[in-house]
């Protein structure tokens, strides 16, 4: 089986067991449910909330590179420490914080393949103790945007058909019969998807167990949507988290070079003025 | 508190009309449920019980209330 052209992104729940102690090497939980982690975590896992910790909700943002250091430093993450991460729904926002991460130019930053469910699915020990850890230095970099897509950059990306647009959303959500995930609050005003966008819901990416598939297995499934990497790459779906799944897979298990998380997604374009939509259902690639 | 997750489970069943995931284990004492939507995969409720009966039965009701909310549009 050939390897993820950057495996050093991913760590195994036997890695994480074996090292979640060394005094280099931070595990941070981040979840979609904020709860799960009081629930029961990894045993010396800290915890970020990703609605209070990792977005500015007056700007509708990232948060900014000095809320940014203020984080890692009461952390306990220095520039050079290994960060890894791991969380609920297959690591979703997992994913978004390794990007935000990555765009602060934390140069050693790790996703625990499988996330929470392989975790507990082993039958592994979780605790309900939250660990002390000492402040420590750190200095953001230059923020990189450029793993991630603005609102001009989809509409240049429609206009010109120069960037492949791959909506990781459900199918439904994609059609449009809804517009939220079932169960979840509408935060749009229209059903659909951005025009020319591919349907390759996140969980293709995924075995059952919540890993990663092989790299054999996610070109295929890319691949053959025609998203092989020949041009740039943006991934969307509602909020940024699950299409950040998406990027990570593009950017590091395919290792795409020109991939964007465009973290605006469908609560963006689905409730912008005179933005044009398309509804129904995902026709075959190339049809 | 430590302990070993034990009896993980996962199973599917139907919801107000929608495919609903649900994860449970045991983590001491107390059994814990998870029940996410199948498409996407997003989570609906998270419930705790004495027994998985009563951890899952109040993430299915939780689960019931906001599925029933959710709207169809014709496309």
């Amino acid at each position: 089986m050939s390897i993820y052209a950057h495996p050093e992104v991913l760590v195994s729940t036997d890695w994480v067991a074996e090292h979640v102690k060394d005094a280099n090497v931070r595990v941070v939980e981040v979840d979609v449910d904020t709860k799960a982690y009081q629930e029961g975590h990894i045993p010396g896992a800290i915890a970020w909330n990703w609605q209070a910790e990792l977005c500015d909700t007056l700007r509708r943002d990232i948060i900014p590179p000095d809320k940014f250091e203020q984080l890692m430093s009461k952390s306990g993450i220095g520039n050079d420490t290994t960060v890894v991460i791991y969380g609920d729904n297959n690591n979703w926002f997992a994913a978004w914080a390794l990007w935000q991460l990555k765009i602060y130019g934390h140069k050693d930053v790790r996703l625990m393949n499988g996330g929470r469910k392989k975790w507990l699915s082993e039958g592994r020990e979780l605790t309900t103790d939250v660990p002390q850890v000492a402040a420590a230095s750190y200095t953001a970099r230059e923020p990189d945007f450029s793993i991630r897509a603005y609102l001009p950059d989809v509409q240049a990306a429609v206009q010109g058909r120069a960037a492949a647009l791959i909506d990781v959303r459900g199918p439904k959500e994609f059609s449009g019969e809804i517009l939220a995930p079932p169960g979840l609050p509408e935060t749009c005003q229209r059903g659909g998807h951005i025009p020319s966008a591919r349907s390759i819901p996140w969980g293709e990416a995924c075995n059952e167990d919540g890993t990663f598939k092989s790299l054999e297995d996610l070109r295929q499934v890319y691949g053959g949507e025609g998203v092989d990497g020949s041009k740039p790459s943006i991934a969307y779906c509602r909020i940024g988290e699950r299409s950040s799944h998406t990027w990570f897979v593009l950017k590091y298990l395919l290792g795409f070079d020109n991939v964007r998380n465009y973290d605006g997604s469908w609560t963006e374009w689905g409730n912008l003025v005179g933005a044009q939509v398309e509804r129904g259902a995902a026709g075959k690639a190339g049809a | 508190m430590m302990a070993r997750v034990e009896e993980y489970g996962e199973r599917k069943l139907e919801v107000a009309g929608w495919d609903v995931h649900l994860t449970t284990y045991k983590l001491g004492d107390v059994y814990h449920c998870k029940a996410d939507n199948v498409s996407p995969g997003a989570g609906l409720a998270r419930t705790s019980g004495a027994t998985r009966e009563e951890a899952e039965a109040k993430a299915v009701e939780r689960a019931e209330h906001l599925l029933k909310r959710t709207r169809r549009q014709s496309v």
